[in-house]
């Protein structure tokens, strides 16, 4: 996947958790959690939904790296590179 | 009688009802012209089913995201206490979120989330990593009533009341305990019912002999006729606010009924039958300790759920007690919205609370060949009657592992 994919990939899981959530003027250098109204059970989706469509398993140490959506795209590009 | 500050009414009804009535009023016009909620639902391993489906504004009180989070039960429970709170016109300056009480009754919960998160995993070989991390918060028995709490930011308690298809008056009669200790000043008590997610619980009654089946799904759910074969599973929601009187009346609220008496005992025999001794000990109950006796209630609300010998047992229980009561009316609401479970007892007491107001009984329907030994004098069947009085409802609401609620409501009488 190229890193938009990924970036676009992100923001539909995000879709699917809130079909409200409004992505105008996101920074993709900021946390998702300042800009949108998820909470930790919100990531948690996240991580199972990349489990359910990548088989990606995201180690619990690693979730930090899915704070923003830059440090989103940069944590997953190498692991989806063939997908 | 007792002091102003000690009787318990109701100001507030909200609910959902199978059929789509998501209103009282839209409720009451259903029952009085028997028109039947029943459809049918295509259920995971069971195929076609009689069912009763809601139809209501699921994103009134709460995003779409927070249903999808939450459960069933906590959606139909959001939407029926906001409904509850707005009719009786709380918007908490006249009482404190802190001093508020929620309190559910479940015939089960957790059952659909369970067998939901089963099939999820299923998909994956029964990778238990594909669990949901939801599963917990959303089968906690408590969830229900907490995710109304969540909604309005209600920080006084919360748990849910589990009494079988009893759980609707069982809740009522938490909130009536809990207003008359002085442990809450707002008590919004009903019941919940999801069933109809579940194919375990069609599945059990199924193997029960005790699901009804009929070609016409409208005529599925027949309760004392001759040609009854069993249960027509509901989802469902009904939410009251109760409050005590002298309270109440100082804001000048709408009072549908005061709450006189109550009672609930246990058949101490059997997991599944029904005995309709002990149903008549706790009606005998219940009157008592509203200072009643059988020829001072006018309409009786049947829980009879359409089984062989649930519905004599209950009707044989009636006529024991109300032997000799000329002017008493019976009817059943089950015949027109099936049986909601946990929210069962609570629905059907919506459904004729109305009657102080408009004075008629809403009619028994597919009562196309009484069975005799459901005869009961005063059985109102087909269309709605006008009551010769209507002054008090005694509702009953039974369930499984042999528990029995009764609840008299009566038309609020000042001093």
């Amino acid at each position: 996947m190229t890193r938009d994919e990924i970036k676009y990939m992100i923001l539909d899981i995000i879709q699917d958790i809130d079909d409200e959530a409004e992505f105008d003027g996101l920074d993709e250098d900021k946390p998702l959690r300042d800009q949108l109204d998820l909470d930790s059970m919100d990531f948690l989706d996240i991580v199972m939904e990349l489990r359910k469509r990548h088989k990606l398993q995201v180690p619990e140490e690693d979730y930090p790296q899915l704070a923003t959506l830059m440090s989103c795209v940069n944590y997953l590009e190498p692991k989806l590179k063939d997908a | 009688m007792m002091p102003d500050s000690q009787r318990i009414v109701i100001t507030g009804v909200g609910l959902a009802a199978p059929g789509g009535a998501s209103t009282l009023a839209e409720f009451r016009a259903q029952v009085l012209a028997g028109r039947s909620g029943i459809s049918t639902l295509e259920m995971r391993y069971m195929g076609v089913h009689p069912a009763g489906l809601c139809d209501f504004p699921e994103t009134k009180y709460r995003k779409k995201r927070d249903n999808k989070r939450g459960t069933r039960a906590g959606c139909l429970g959001v939407y029926c206490a906001g409904e509850a709170l707005a009719e009786s016109g709380i918007d908490f300056t006249q009482y404190r979120l802190d001093r508020t009480g929620v309190y559910m009754g479940l015939t089960e919960h957790g059952t659909v989330e369970t067998e939901n998160e089963v099939y999820n995993i299923s998909q994956y070989n029964y990778n238990v990593d594909y669990w949901t991390h939801h599963h917990n918060p959303r089968t906690v028995l408590n969830n229900p009533a907490g995710e109304i709490t969540m909604t309005f930011g209600i920080t006084g308690p919360h748990y849910s009341v589990g009494a079988a298809c009893a759980a609707g008056n069982a809740a009522l009669i938490q909130g009536c305990q809990m207003l008359r200790l002085g442990e809450v000043d707002v008590a919004l008590c009903g019941g919940l019912s999801e069933c109809t997610g579940s194919f375990g619980i069609f599945a059990s009654f199924r193997a029960q002999g005790a699901l009804a089946e009929h070609a016409d799904p409208t005529k599925a759910s027949r309760p004392f006729d001759q040609a009854r074969n069993g249960i027509v599973i509901s989802e469902g929601g009904c939410v009251f606010t109760l409050e005590r009187l002298d309270k109440a009346q100082a804001r000048g609220a709408k009072i549908y009924g005061e709450i006189v008496g109550y009672a609930m005992n246990s058949d101490a025999r059997d997991f599944v039958l029904p005995y309709g001794p002990r149903q008549a000990e706790c009606i005998r109950l219940a009157l008592d300790r509203a200072g009643m006796t059988p020829a001072d209630i006018d309409l009786v609300n049947t829980h009879a759920t359409g089984t062989k010998q649930g519905d004599i047992e209950e009707c044989r229980a009636i006529a024991e007690v109300f032997a000799g009561c000329e002017n008493l009316r019976v009817n059943n609401t089950k015949s027109i919205i099936g049986h909601a479970m946990g929210a069962a007892g609570v629905l059907e007491l919506a459904a004729n609370l109305p009657a102080f107001e408009d004075g008629l009984a809403h009619p028994t329907i597919n009562l196309d060949e009484l069975d005799p030994e459901c005869a009961l004098p005063g059985l109102v069947s087909g269309e709605a009657q006008k009551l010769p009085r209507a002054e008090t409802i005694l509702n009953n609401s039974f369930g499984m592992v042999g528990i029995n609620s009764t609840l008299i409501v009566k038309r609020l009488v000042a001093k």
